[in-house]
């Protein structure tokens, strides 16, 4: 019988412990498959964050490093260092990378650290409970914004595309969803530049996919997806915000 | 061996390059900047990396990326800034990665000064950082020992897989001593249970401090303990000039036990026995040998640039078997020759330690 | 033997170079050496001193609080280290910056118009090296042949051209004692 349908190589076979609904699942693949594709699993190291995908390093079948809160680019940039050849990538969620880690991220970035950097924003810290993060939408509930998060109190969410498309040093910034299969496939193919780009050794890029949180958002995963494409996406505008092609015209 | 004139911070750099160090992760602070400017310079000439990290922070974590992948890493800071590197030092021990931390201590509580002090002491040997966990800590005396030392420091790293920190301060860092330097040694990043992807191997490497899952979290402590244990055993490291035949025992290390050294000759020129006892690994530190001369009759003093670290270590060794005298010298200031003589000669005139 | 020096004056005037050779001279002549400096908190302009230890022993402290000579480029350097000196020990101060200084009971005390000399050469740079070829002279604690080799491993090489220059300095600094 021929089989249609298994794991990526690069994914272990273990059960995740993610909620049922939560997209960090698909996200999962899609790296691992970008790491089939790319033939690099042999050469592949990657960072697993603080956060609901702390235990990244079980489900993928590569070398990996757990790193502290926020510090998942410097530890891969020392990484980098040490094995310029190696394919490396950071996972990292909203609270890790915008808020404890902002200025890991940016100097990574504006360093051009050749890494992969993927960063799974669901608009809360979900492993702590639901409260909110640096990308909480403006109104959005969550434990430590019981009524709503009040701009005029505790400010804006951060658009990080956006903010490290500023810097010179990245490569390649792209914002995708995976609230549908059409926008999967589309993440996919980001997450595959993501990779390339290091392979060609070009520098940074990160690829923002906006995720549902179920459990947090109090919805069901239904719900869940339908919100990201009626509340995040407006907010999180999907696209390239860097090209490596516009990284060569600068240069020029 | 040709002997050449370095300061200490610059003896310490090329001691680390020498002993195949190729990473050097570093933030600007006073007065450990030698270090960074020299690796600046000289880690292209052997095709190392010398990264300004944006942060402290950032800087001890990339050790911890480094050291993982395989490599000798290095990081240099000062007070305030080995303070930023606790988080990174706790898992880097919780993970049992290999990397040297070097603290030119200067004195503080917070922003403090720019003098060399020895208040980090506490933080050094107690764990600065969270979690049941320890680090190999050398303090050097002399130029040649921060040359030394630090080849020793990344060797004991790798073979305990743990942190090593270099304790020194503002006065070994600035003051330039002749130094004769080894041989270069190149230490390829290829260790069998690194993160160098898993080309050979069937199953991933991972580093990890992450003890979630069941009573994962007491194996590894239970783990961590053996280990330190060992090294107790092991790397005990110490001086002890004179001590056989001393009425009293002076206890200091780094730059106050330079100044032991100097009021301990004038005692001696005057045909005074005291000898000085300098621990070189304060952790582990030198309980038996103390406890052993406590046990002779000896009496001892401690002296130190602080309100009183090193002294809790010491009488904790003698354990009552012996009375510990103290003196220290607050942050800023540096105990002078003919203090610590008046204060030797004074113990002496009262018959030793009370 | 340990023989402890402090050299002190503004920053610019080249007390921690002539220190530097000091120490590397020691070195040279196999003896165990330190050298410590002390600047003050400004950049640029303020005073300087550094501390020299020369010993046939393994060096204690290389922080000198009571020398056995001092050079002292300016006055607020004198000022500040001359009754520290150990009895029986030297003062070399710069007359060029200095009035005469009043004896001090048990030190030997030598003004040097180290600007003038200086000036007679050429080059007012190496009023230092006048100084310390006159402590040189009186202390005899380092010859002055590895004050010379010192200076080929202190100075970076471009500046080698220099040497001959600060050999006449350290020259006349010497017989300015002989003379005296």
């Amino acid at each position: 019988m021929k089989k249609v349908f298994g794991y990526p190589h690069a994914l272990s076979e273990k059960r995740t412990h993610y909620c049922p609904g939560c997209t960090h699942g698909i996200i999962h693949r899609l790296v691992a498959e970008a790491i089939d594709e790319l033939g690099v699993e042999e050469k592949t190291i990657g960072v697993a964050p603080v956060g609901c995908a702390v235990l990244a390093y079980e489900y993928f079948n590569v070398d990996f490093q757990e790193a502290a809160h926020g510090r998942a680019p410097a530890v891969a940039t020392g990484i980098k260092r040490v094995h310029p050849g190696a394919v490396v990538f950071a996972y990292q969620g909203d609270g890790d990378l915008a808020s404890i880690g902002a200025a890991e991220i940016i100097h990574a970035a504006a360093r051009g650290e050749k890494i992969a950097v993927i960063f799974v924003n669901n608009a809360v810290y979900g492993m702590t409970g639901g409260q909110m993060a640096p990308t909480t939408l403006p109104g959005q509930k969550t434990t430590t914004s019981p009524y709503g998060r009040d701009t005029a109190t505790v400010g804006y969410p951060i658009r990080v595309c956006e903010l490290l498309a500023t810097l010179d040093g990245p490569s390649y910034l792209a914002r995708v969803s995976v609230h549908d299969p059409q926008h999967i496939i589309k993440a996919g193919q980001a997450i595959r530049k993501a990779f390339e780009m290091q392979i060609s050794g070009q520098g940074f890029a990160l690829v923002e996919v906006l995720s549902s949180c179920p459990t947090n958002w109090g919805m069901t995963p239904v719900n869940a997806l339908q919100w990201v494409k009626d509340k995040m996406i407006p907010y999180y505008p999907l696209g390239v915000f860097r090209s490596p092609e516009e990284v060569t015209s600068h240069d020029a | 061996m040709e002997r050449v004139m370095m300061k200490g911070n610059e003896a310490l750099a090329e001691g680390a390059i020498r002993a195949g160090c190729r990473f050097f992760f570093g933030y600007p602070i006073t007065p450990q900047n030698e270090i960074p400017e020299y690796m600046a310079r000289r880690m292209p000439e052997v095709n190392g990396v010398f990264l300004q990290a944006e942060s402290e922070v950032s800087a001890i974590n990339m050790i911890y990326g480094a050291g993982g992948a395989g490599a000798r890493a290095l990081t240099s800071s000062s007070s305030p800034g080995i303070s930023l590197k606790q988080e990174g030092i706790s898992y880097i021990a919780g993970a049992q990665v290999p990397c040297v931390v070097v603290n030119v201590a200067r004195g503080g509580p917070g922003l403090g000064g720019l003098n060399p002090s020895q208040s980090d002491y506490f933080q050094a040997t107690k764990g600065g950082g969270h979690g049941d966990y320890r680090l190999i800590v050398y303090a050097p005396g002399t130029g040649q020992e921060m040359v030394d030392l630090i080849g020793i420091a990344f060797d004991k790293a790798e073979q305990y897989r743990n942190p090593v920190m270099i304790l020194s301060d503002a006065i070994m860092g600035q003051m330039m001593e002749p130094v004769i330097l080894p041989e270069m040694q190149e230490i390829p990043a290829d260790k069998a249970w690194a993160t160098t992807g898993k080309k050979g191997r069937s199953k991933p490497n991972v580093i990890n401090s992450l003890g979630i899952i069941g009573e994962d979290l007491e194996k590894i402590n239970i783990e961590l303990q053996a280990k330190y244990a060992r090294i107790e055993a092991e790397e005990v490291r110490y001086e002890a000039d004179g001590v056989d035949d001393a009425d009293l025992i002076v206890v200091a290390y780094g730059t106050s036990s330079r100044v032991v050294r100097s009021a301990i000759a004038l005692l001696r020129e005057e045909g005074k026995k005291v000898g000085l006892f300098r621990p070189i690994t304060l952790w582990p530190f030198p309980k038996q040998v103390l406890q052993e001369l406590a046990n002779k009759g000896k009496k001892f003093l401690v002296v130190e640039m602080s309100a009183g670290q090193l002294v809790e270590d010491v009488i904790l060794a003698v354990n009552d078997r012996s009375k510990v005298e103290f003196f220290g010298k607050l942050n800023g200031t540096i105990p002078t020759v003919r203090e610590v003589y008046e204060e030797i000669a004074s113990l002496l005139r009262k018959g030793g330690a009370k | 033997m340990t023989h402890e020096i402090i050299c002190a004056g503004f920053g610019g005037q080249g007390v921690m170079l002539i220190g530097q050779l000091l120490a590397y001279g020691g070195m040279i002549e196999g003896k165990a050496v330190t050298w410590f400096p002390a600047y003050g908190p400004e950049m640029r302009g303020g005073t300087a001193n550094c501390s020299v230890v020369i010993s046939d022993q393994p060096v204690g402290s290389p922080i000198v609080s009571e020398p056995d000579g001092i050079i002292a480029m300016n006055r607020p350097s004198l000022e500040k280290f001359k009754l520290a000196v150990k009895p029986g020990g030297v003062i070399v101060y710069n007359s060029s910056m200095i009035e005469a200084v009043p004896e001090i009971p048990g030190l030997k005390i030598f003004p040097v118009p180290t600007n003038e000399i200086a000036n007679e050469l050429g080059n007012d740079k190496v009023a230092n090296m006048v100084a310390l070829g006159a402590y040189l002279g009186l202390t005899k604690i380092v010859d002055l042949s590895s004050i010379e080799e010192a200076l080929k491993q202190v100075l970076p090489p471009h500046r080698h051209k220099l040497i001959p220059l600060n050999s006449a300095a350290l020259q006349k600094g010497l017989e300015l004692v002989e003379k005296s």
